[in-house]
C-alpha cells in the first residue's frame, strides 16, 4: 500500500506532499511522469507546481502525458486521485473533474492563506470531518479562479460534488472571503464518481506543525492513511 | 497532399472575466488612450500537409479541440489558407 505522488517537470510541491503523507504514518513513493504507476498504489496525488511552465495553460500539457491515462484507469477503479493546486489544474484539463481553472481576477500571483468550508463529507477526502468545518489552508496560485457553466454549477449543487467553499474565519461565504473570483467562491470539486478530488489550496503544507497549520491533515489522512 | 496554413483564433467565451486583458486596458487608459472594452485572444498559426482545404480545416479543429481551447472558457475559430 503506497501513495503514489506524480512528479512532473516543473512540479515543486512533490516533496512536501511526500513529506507530509509520511508525517501522517503513510507510505509514499515520488513517480516520475515517465515511469508506470506501481501496481501497489493506493492512492495517486497530483501535486502542485508549474508543470510545463503552465505553458497553453496551467496544466494543460502534463493532462495530455501518456501517464494520466494510467491514471485515469486508476481512477475508474474507484481509488482515490486528489489534485492539489497544479495537479487541479492539471485534473480538471485531463477531463477528470468537470469545470477549469484560470487567471485569478485580480490577474496576480497569490500567496496567502485563506479558509474553506467543507462543503460535502461524502468523498475520501472530506469524510474525517463534519460539513461546515471550516480550514485555514495556504494558497500560492496565479490560476485558482474556478469557472464553469452556470448549468455545470448547478449540477454540481445537485449533486453536492462541490468540496470546498471559500469562506471567512467564521465559515460564512462571502465575496470577500474569494481570494481569486472562483464561481461560487468554489475551492475544490468531485469527479462524477466522487473518488477524484481536486482543490486550489494546499493540504500538504498545512499538516507538518513546524509550518504553523496544521488543518489540512485531515484531507490527507482520510483518503491516503487511514482510508 | 497540399501545404496550408490554419490559424486557430481562441477567445474566451463572453461571461468569462479576463483580468488580465481588464488589466491591459487599464494601462492603456493610464497612458491616455480611451476605449470602451478590450478583449485579449490567442493566435496560432499551424503549418501543415493536408489532401485538401476541408482536412486542414478538420485537423485543426481536433487540434483546438483537443488542447488549444478548453471548451469550458473557450470559443474557437479556425480559418485555413493555402
Amino acid at each position: 500500500m503506497t501513495v503514489t505522488v506524480l512528479q512532473f517537470g516543473g512540479s515543486n510541491c512533490d516533496r512536501d506532499t511526500v513529506a507530509a503523507l509520511e508525517h501522517l504514518g503513510a507510505n509514499a513513493e515520488l513517480i516520475w511522469y515517465k515511469d508506470d504507476i506501481p501496481a501497489e498504489t493506493s492512492g495517486i496525488i497530483v501535486p502542485g507546481g508549474f508543470s510545463y511552465g503552465d505553458y497553453l495553460r496551467a496544466g494543460s500539457m502534463a493532462a495530455q502525458e501518456p501517464i494520466m491515462e494510467q491514471v485515469r484507469e486508476f481512477a475508474e477503479a474507484g481509488e482515490p486521485v486528489l489534485g492539489i493546486c497544479n495537479g487541479a489544474q492539471i485534473l480538471a484539463e485531463a477531463g477528470l473533474v468537470p469545470g477549469a481553472f484560470t487567471v485569478n481576477e485580480s490577474a496576480r500571483f497569490q500567496c496567502e492563506r485563506i479558509y474553506v468550508r467543507v462543503e460535502t463529507t461524502d468523498s475520501p477526502f472530506t469524510a474525517g470531518f463534519e460539513r461546515g468545518d471550516v480550514l485555514e489552508l495556504p494558497i500560492a496560485h496565479g490560476e485558482g479562479r474556478y469557472e464553469a457553466e452556470a448549468s455545470l454549477l448547478e449540477r454540481l449543487d445537485d449533486e453536492d460534488r462541490v468540496l470546498f467553499r471559500y469562506c471567512t474565519a467564521a465559515g460564512d461565504v462571502t465575496d470577500d472571503a474569494n481570494p481569486n473570483g472562483s464561481r461560487l467562491n468554489i475551492a475544490g470539486v468531485l469527479g462524477p464518481d466522487r473518488n477524484v478530488g481536486v482543490l486550489m489550496p494546499h493540504p500538504e503544507r498545512a499538516t507538518l506543525p513546524d509550518l504553523g497549520l496544521t488543518d489540512g491533515e485531515g484531507v490527507l489522512e482520510d483518503a491516503f492513511v487511514t482510508g | 497532399m497540399g501545404e496550408y496554413t490554419a490559424t486557430v483564433t481562441v477567445r474566451l467565451k463572453g461571461g468569462v472575466l479576463d483580468p488580465e486583458a481588464a488589466t491591459t486596458q487599464r494601462a492603456l487608459e493610464r497612458l491616455g488612450f480611451e476605449l470602451e472594452t478590450l478583449r485579449s485572444a490567442n493566435i496560432y498559426e499551424i503549418d501543415l500537409s493536408a489532401s485538401d482545404e476541408d482536412e486542414a480545416l478538420e485537423r485543426a479543429e481536433e487540434m483546438a479541440l483537443r488542447l488549444l481551447a478548453n471548451p469550458t472558457i473557450h470559443d474557437f475559430d479556425v480559418e485555413v489558407t493555402e
